[in-house]
């Protein structure tokens, strides 16, 4: 099956195949990251502004804060879970405390 | 490229939404299919009911949608015993027990814990009461909001109730209107205070007079444009358009047409017409409407009455209608302050008897959230004010229970950063027992929105607040940024934001701090929203520090990580979310 990615209720949360799996309001730390200058930004997660699936990738670009230096802005691409089974469509998170690197280079078929 | 909710509204959307979500709830929250969960709660937001956050799956909050706030003699007992029966959750809140209504910032009624299999039932006996939840949240026109006292105030210019009440009618479940890009918000005043605060809705209607025809006429100035989401707050713009009340619904087809062809349906954060009326300005707006959406000629703007405005315009307030006025056929309307807008459902039940024995049995919603109990007989007017229930839901409150707004937050929203209504009531009761209050304040708003959402208008307040994070001791806990000075009026203004991230525990101890300083400094009669006018960024910086007081917050932890934040096991696998129609466990389809 194809993965369904969206992000709903004014990006309050990304959902995979109809299953709320990713949150807003909880704070990822970001390395190697244009946010702000801080080496490790604590990025406060206010909203998800866009969604996409490189398989076996879900990935996110994230609105928020760091609340270290008071810097806002969106992230880039962060990948939030992997499609571990694509048959099934079975999804695993990353644990959203780890330490993220965004990535700019996303060939993303459907963004929305 | 439309976005995917835009294809679900595609396929089905507006009023045939109802049949699919009756069948569903005849056979019960496993019939929704796994796959189209998302797309199914979206539509059903059309109907008013918005799935609750994580942790609460298979929950509804029910929106009633009561047209300027106005509940007609016996519809509030409707609710009350609607919420008695059907908004009862798993676990009671410690404020407010285990079934409550919440009156919200846009005049409308809120329950939590409705579970779809009840649907039926409430809908029926709710339209059977010609209530309804249709629009109350969705894409389309939402409720109407205006002065909640319009047809009994004596400030009143037009009677703006029969023309909100037009307004909902023509657009409560027209096609024609039901599938917009995105939320539209309309405001109607009547009266010369300013009370619908129109400045922050998408469509305002503002009284003003234009000579027609060698004659002066009263009628309403169009704005157009308002809101507070997103940290891109705008005030409504004039389009330079005056309508006579008879032509108030056709300048709403045209401007919610307007709307529905050139509103963005790529990107819904930009699908508000606050962002068209940026893109093109009110000129082209303008034009375009005359153009392509109305068949006849518009008139010029009128002569507004924005001078005259009081509403939460930060001096002298006939403002926020708590208290006993004389209405002009010489009964009474009695504002009662509803802290944070909520009340236990047993309140709600004294309250629609006292409406009936003392009133009309009429009761109206103020976009403060309070409640207004009208045509209170003059004879009769001290028996009421001397009953017990008015106590708690004080005609004269403290200024700081008086002020205080909060929106839904964690409890069950799936937006929000922070706690709110629980923790807004325990900062009322503290500010209440511990800080002096400056000479001559009567009026002072507190707004806590648990996101950049703005539910709870916290832009348009004396003190604004807005939840976010920080770091205490390094653990992560909820917190507030701080703005000061915002307000309505003829000059409205937006608060400047001065404190940013202060741990929700020493937000008390910083307004104690603040309000000590604008004591200290202020100029003979100078108003707050005055003080902090004449302040640069800087001076506001400095003007108080935050710090830890007497008052004890238990909700500093991560409440939105917590199924539900008040359960005393709240781990989100504690959860018993989603349950069938009698709120037992269903195990998750999936693992
Ligand atoms: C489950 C609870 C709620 C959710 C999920 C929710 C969602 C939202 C969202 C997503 C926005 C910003 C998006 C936009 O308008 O462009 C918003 C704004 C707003 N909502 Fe809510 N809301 C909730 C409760 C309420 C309540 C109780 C009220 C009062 C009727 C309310 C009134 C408002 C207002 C006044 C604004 C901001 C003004 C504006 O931009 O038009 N909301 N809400
Ligand atoms: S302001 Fe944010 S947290 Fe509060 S009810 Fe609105 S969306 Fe939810
Ligand atoms: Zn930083």
């Amino acid at each position: 099956m194809t993965t369904d990615v969206h992000q709903l209720d004014d990006g309050a949360w990304i959902s995979v195949n109809d299953e709320r799996r990713i949150n807003v309001s909880d704070l990822w730390p970001l390395a190697r990251h244009d946010v702000c200058s801080c080496e490790i930004a604590d990025f406060l997660v206010e909203g998800f502004a866009e969604v996409g699936v490189e398989h076996p990738d879900v990935q996110a670009r994230v609105a928020g804060r760091c609340i270290t230096c008071g810097t806002e802005g969106v992230t880039d691409w962060i990948t939030v879970g992997r499609v571990i089974d694509p048959e099934t469509g079975e999804f695993s998170p990353v644990d959203v405390t780890s330490v993220h690197v965004p990535d700019k280079r996303h060939r993303l078929a459907h963004p929305e | 490229m439309p976005t995917k909710v835009e294809n679900w509204k595609d396929e089905i959307y507006g009023n045939e939404i109802r049949e699919h979500l009756m069948e569903f709830a005849e056979k019960g929250w496993d019939a929704i299919p796994d796959d189209e969960h998302d797309a199914w709660f979206e539509r059903f937001k059309w109907w008013g009911l918005y799935h609750q956050r994580k942790g609460q799956e298979s929950y509804f909050m029910m929106r009633i949608g009561t047209p300027n706030g106005v509940l007609k003699p016996g519809q509030l007992e409707v609710v009350a015993e609607i919420a008695d029966e059907y908004a009862r959750g798993p676990v009671d809140n410690p404020e407010f027990g285990g079934a409550y209504c919440d009156w919200t910032t846009r005049q409308s009624i809120q329950l939590h814990w409705i579970k779809l299999e009840d649907i039926p039932e409430i809908f029926e006996k709710l339209e059977a009461n010609d209530l309804g939840t249709q629009q109350a949240c969705g894409d389309s026109w939402r409720n109407i909001v205006g002065c909640p006292v319009a047809g009994k105030d004596k400030h009143e210019h037009i009677d703006a109730w029969p023309v909100a009440e037009e307004l909902h009618e023509t657009f409560k479940g027209n096609d024609d209107y039901s599938n917009l890009p995105r939320k539209w918000k309309v405001a109607v005043t009547g009266c010369d205070q300013g009370c619908g605060q129109g400045d922050i809705n998408d469509l305002a209607y503002e009284p003003a007079t234009k000579e027609v025809d060698g004659e002066e006429k009263l009628g309403f100035n169009i704005r157009v444009g308002g809101g507070l989401s997103r940290k891109e707050p705008r005030f409504s713009r004039s389009i330079d358009v005056w309508v006579p009340p008879e032509q108030a619904a056709d300048i709403g087809a045209g401007m919610s047409a307007l709307f529905r062809e050139y509103g963005d349906r790529d990107d819904r954060f930009n699908a508000r017409i606050k962002f068209l009326v940026d893109e093109w300005g009110t000129e082209k707006m303008r034009d375009v409407l005359q153009e392509e959406f109305v068949d006849f000629e518009l008139k010029t703007a009128g002569e507004n009455m924005r001078e005259s405005y009081t509403y939460n315009a930060g001096g002298e307030e006939h403002g926020d209608h708590v208290g006993v006025h004389e209405q002009p056929d010489g009964n009474y309307y009695v504002g009662l302050d509803v802290l944070v807008g909520r009340m236990g459902v047993d309140d709600v039940s004294e309250l629609a008897e006292l409406a009936d024995e003392y009133g009309s049995g009429e009761v109206r919603l103020t976009q403060r959230q309070n409640v207004i109990v009208t045509d209170v007989d003059s004879d009769r007017l001290d028996e009421f004010l001397d009953e017990p229930l008015l106590e708690t839901y004080s005609p004269d409150p403290h200024p700081f229970m008086r002020g205080s707004i909060a929106c839904t937050g964690t409890e069950f929203c799936s937006l929000s950063i922070v706690e709110t209504k629980n923790r807004q009531v325990r900062y009322a009761r503290w500010l209440k027992d511990n800080v002096e209050l400056p000479e001559g304040l009567t009026d002072f708003h507190i707004h806590l929105s648990g996101c950049t959402a703005s539910c709870a208008q916290p832009q348009i307040a004396d003190i604004s607040l807005r939840g976010m994070k920080t770091r205490k001791d390094g653990e992560p806990v909820e917190a507030l940024d701080i703005g000061l000075g915002g307000g309505l009026g003829e000059n409205p203004h937006f608060a400047d934001w001065v404190e940013m991230r202060v741990p929700a525990d020493e937000v008390p101890g910083y307004i104690e701090n603040l309000l000590a300083t604008f004591e200290d400094e202020r100029e003979e009669g100078q108003t707050f929203r005055e003080f902090v006018a004449a302040r640069d960024e800087d001076t506001l910086q400095d003007l108080a520090e935050a710090e830890e007081t007497s008052y004890e917050d238990p909700y500093m932890h991560n409440t939105k990580m917590t199924w539900y934040p008040y359960a005393d096991e709240d781990d989100m696998g504690d959860s018993p979310a989603p349950t069938d129609g009698e709120g037992n466990s269903l195990a998750p389809a999936d693992d």
